[in-house]
């Protein structure tokens, strides 16, 4: 230690840190949102471009994967029809927990346009939402800023407590 | 928002009427004015019976009989030169004449011609396949059986295309309401969770300008955020919408907002 120089009492030197299991368990979490890659639509390509160099959503630890086994974050990007509706959810159901959802875009908070016979009329009627980003495509810099809101979420929840969906199913 | 009215048997009777002014058909003009479609309605009617010919908005139309379809594509593709079908499918004139159309939009590129053949089907009635010359009738025709009902003999793969194989009903007859029969409106509930869920489930909701902000159950509130369930009659408490805590996160750097830089140069 000494040949480093480190100032134990100055500058926050000490390489010791006291904290809670909620809280490391959280910041792991919260720091590394793999999410489902799952566009279904127009919201699909604001994703991709949130995933991309330009806004790069890898410095957040959000890396997204293509097996929800590995996923933690479902972001349902784009019009949900009801022929895909059991889809979602058999893969929401393949998702480890704790597993968090998020509605991107006007289509999947509410059907948006596609007020139809063909188009769920909102993702929460499948799988419980945790967010729901407005806008027709949202921006990537909503799904970034989504992202961040989810993170604030997960680290004020208890690390081993039963997840309460926004929907009882 | 539609006014409500019940979808439990809305399908037996047509429920369209045209609400707006309704335009005027293109003119007809007389096959014998063309003398390419001339020749070709000639060569047609020499061996089968053409019920009406006209020419509108430079295409041939063709009226054939329903039984006589496979023959009359075959003799166009095979000796007039039309030999692609750019596109086939149905119109729902029940409601007028108590029949359906089907048509089938003819491509002749040597010609630059097209020639749009017709025959009327009355429901329940099924029409021969013409697969057999056009692969492109094949999806046409399932796409045709998917939205209108009209059944299509000795295709290969005969099953609904668009809509879930499950599915009841065929959406683009006049008949099919736009926001979708009893059926329609549970199809994801009832498939996924059982019929016993569409309790808890509740109904669509099907206005778009619906929005209930005390509603804390199905709605997480960006900026207003109270626990799962939580009553607020009065009014919510507001929250900072910052996406890091007051006292900072654990391990992460702080964002500070007076020390970072604002790139405002974009070609930097």
């Amino acid at each position: 230690m000494a040949q480093h120089q480190v100032k134990f009492t100055q500058d926050g030197g000490l390489p010791v840190a006291l904290t809670t299991i909620d809280k490391v368990v959280n910041w792991g979490r919260s720091n590394s949102l793999w999410a489902l890659t799952y566009g279904l639509a127009c919201c699909g390509i604001e994703m991709m471009a949130s995933g991309a160099s330009r806004y790069d959503f890898d410095r957040f630890g959000t890396i997204f994967r293509a097996s929800p086994r590995q996923a933690d974050v479902l972001i349902i990007a784009g019009t949900l029809t009801k022929k895909h509706a059991e889809f979602i959810k058999r893969l929401y159901d393949q998702m480890t927990e704790p597993r968090w959802v998020i509605s991107m875009g006007s289509c999947a908070n509410t059907g948006g346009m596609f007020n139809t016979y063909a188009t769920v009329q909102g993702a929460d009627r499948i799988v419980p939402v945790d967010l729901y980003l407005p806008g027709c495509a949202p921006r990537p810099e909503t799904l970034q800023y989504g992202v961040m809101l989810l993170q604030k979420k997960i680290r004020s929840e208890k690390a081993i407590k039963a997840q309460k969906p926004k929907r009882l199913l | 928002m539609r006014r409500y009215v019940p979808k439990d048997d809305v399908q037996k009777k047509a429920y369209y009427t045209d609400r707006y002014w309704v335009a005027p058909q293109v003119p007809k003009e007389k096959v014998a004015s063309d003398k390419v479609f001339a020749e070709d309605l000639k060569a047609i009617k020499a061996k089968f019976k053409v019920l009406d010919a006209y020419i509108q908005v430079e295409q041939m139309v063709v009226y054939i009989r329903p039984e006589d379809n496979v023959a009359v594509l075959e003799l166009m593709k095979k000796e007039l030169a039309y030999t692609q079908l750019s596109e086939m499918s149905a119109v729902d004139f029940l409601s007028q004449r108590g029949e359906f159309d089907v048509f089938y939009q003819m491509l002749s590129m040597s010609k630059r011609k097209r020639i749009r053949v017709k025959c009327t089907l009355k429901e329940g009635e099924a029409i021969e396949s013409v697969e057999k010359l056009f692969r492109s009738a094949d999806w046409s025709e399932r796409e045709m059986y998917d939205m209108f009902g009209i059944k299509v003999n000795n295709h290969p793969f005969f099953k609904r295309i668009l809509m879930p194989d499950d599915w009841e009903g065929h959406p683009l007859l006049k008949t099919y309401p736009l926001h979708g029969d009893e059926f329609a409106a549970w199809y994801e509930v009832d498939k996924i969770f059982g019929k016993e869920a569409r309790d808890i489930i509740g109904p669509e909701i099907r206005d778009d300008a619906a929005v209930d902000r005390y509603d804390t159950k199905r709605f997480a509130r960006l900026g207003h955020e109270v626990p799962y369930g939580a009553e607020i009659p009065e009014g919510e408490p507001a929250v900072k919408t910052e996406y890091q805590e007051d006292d900072g996160v654990f391990l992460i750097e702080r964002f500070e907002k007076d020390n970072s830089t604002v790139i405002t140069d974009r070609d930097r």
